[in-house]
């Protein structure tokens, strides 16, 4: 029941996407504009990137596409499309399909992200899968705090700014993690010297996923 | 008269910790010297910030599982009280800082994640004069709240243990327990954590008292 729910949301979450293309696209040149960006600022051809700021840099890079990624998670959705959700599903199972959706789209952007940059600006990383695990937990660890904001957010004036006010601070911890575990990936230490990192980044990402699904139905409810 | 015996018990306590805190005899170390004696007004203000903190989470749970406008007001002025503690603890830490590392703003990973975690808390107010609806306001913020004081655990006490700190007590330098050999320190510390903790939900009853009269008023 709740699985047939949860599902039947996920599909409409991505139906909607690859119907208005211009959504998934606009995030996909945000990244690719600001990454550029980034390549032409640093001028790479005359000085080679530290990999202290190699990896800082990405990360700040994907923190700002995915807050603008999630934004429209809830702030788009119109109370009509609402009040809808609310007679047919359960609060628990619309942030679980929201937060797995987002978990999605943030991991294949931090992939995507990941290659486009390494490409223009060199790839120092020693130990790639290391670095992919940390776009993964990073990545299922911001989404679900934006979704939770933006539904926050949506009910609010002034929702655009407040979205990353609220967001960018209790991002913090699980960006600190994340850059923490790519730094190893970039230094190509052994696995077991982040397996700390790995467990905090996991039990945020467990903690914060527990908390949306049980404070978002009393959120909903107005 | 009997209602209050505990704002007593703070002014005598807080009393103790100032005259006893300035005056007392303490250890000797190097660098720090007798600037130890900040323990008592910037390491102190800590646990009291957390009390505080946590009480103001404790409402925001209350609200909601039972929504009542007293827990809410409850949570909101707690919840600044701590704050206040927060900034007061950062400047603590700042001025003492300037004297035993050499400049205000170290980037230690204690000093960095208390400011965060008052960016988290700065954000709690915002999101709660950005909502019109009192009910409305209520609810959202103290879902918020919550959610704030879950990434604060883990903040403040998590990841500063990962990583060398120039704090006492971390990162090669002596803690509290090795300088603290014949329980000095501790007769005024744990005193000094009580009586700020009480002096802070003074500052909350009478923000309460005031936003309940407003309320009043309004109605």
């Amino acid at each position: 029941m709740l699985f047939t729910e949860i599902s039947g949301l996920l599909k409409k979450e991505v139906k909607i996407e690859l119907r208005q293309k211009y959504a998934l696209n606009g995030i996909l040149l945000y990244l690719a504009g600001t990454i550029f960006i980034c390549y032409l600022s640093f001028n790479p051809q005359t000085a080679q990137l530290q990999p202290v700021t190699w990896n800082a840099l990405f990360w700040i890079i994907l923190l700002f596409s995915a807050v603008s990624a999630v934004a429209k998670s809830f702030l788009h959705d119109s109370s009509g499309l609402m009040t809808y959700y609310y007679l047919v599903a359960s609060g628990q199972s619309i942030i679980t399909a929201k937060i797995m959706y987002y978990s999605g789209l943030l991991i294949v952007l931090g992939l995507l992200g990941f290659g486009l940059y390494g490409l223009v600006l060199g790839n120092p990383v020693q130990s790639p899968w290391l670095f992919v695990l940390g776009i993964i937990l990073g990545s299922i660890g911001m989404a679900t705090i934006l979704s939770l904001v933006s539904s926050i957010a949506a009910k609010a004036q002034n929702n655009q700014s407040l979205h990353a006010v609220l967001g960018l601070p209790l991002l913090i911890p699980v960006l600190l993690m994340s850059i923490k575990i790519s730094k190893n990936a970039v230094d190509g230490l052994a696995w077991s010297s982040s397996y700390d990192e790995l467990a905090v980044i996991a039990s945020i990402d467990a903690i914060v996923c527990a908390l949306a699904i049980i404070l978002f139905p009393y959120l909903w409810r107005s | 008269m009997k209602k209050n015996w505990w704002k007593y018990l703070c002014v005598l306590l807080l009393l103790y910790v100032v005259i006893g805190g300035l005056l007392m005899d303490v250890p000797r170390l190097h660098i720090l010297n007798e600037s130890i004696r900040n323990t008592f007004f910037h390491a102190a203000l800590w646990p009291s910030m957390m009390i505080l903190l946590l009480i103001s989470g404790i409402y925001s749970v209350g609200y909601i599982i039972k929504p009542a406008a007293v827990r809410d007001t409850a949570a909101s002025e707690f919840a600044k009280s701590g704050i206040l503690f927060g900034v007061l603890g950062l400047l603590t830490g700042m001025i003492w800082a300037k004297f035993t590392w050499g400049s205000a703003w170290s980037g230690d990973p204690k000093q960095n994640n208390a400011a965060i975690a008052l960016l988290i808390y700065a954000a709690y107010l915002i999101l709660r004069g950005s909502l019109k609806d009192p009910q409305q306001r209520s609810r959202i913020s103290a879902v918020y709240n919550i959610l704030a004081f879950a990434t604060l655990i883990p903040l403040l006490y998590i990841l500063p243990a990962q990583t060398d700190s120039l704090h006492p007590g971390s990162g090669g330098n002596a803690s509290f327990g090795d300088i603290d050999l014949d329980n000095r320190l501790r007769a005024v510390f744990y005193p000094a954590v009580i009586g700020w903790t009480l002096l802070g939900v003074w500052f909350s009853t009478l923000g309460i008292r005031i936003q309940n009269l407003t309320n009043k008023w309004d109605d």
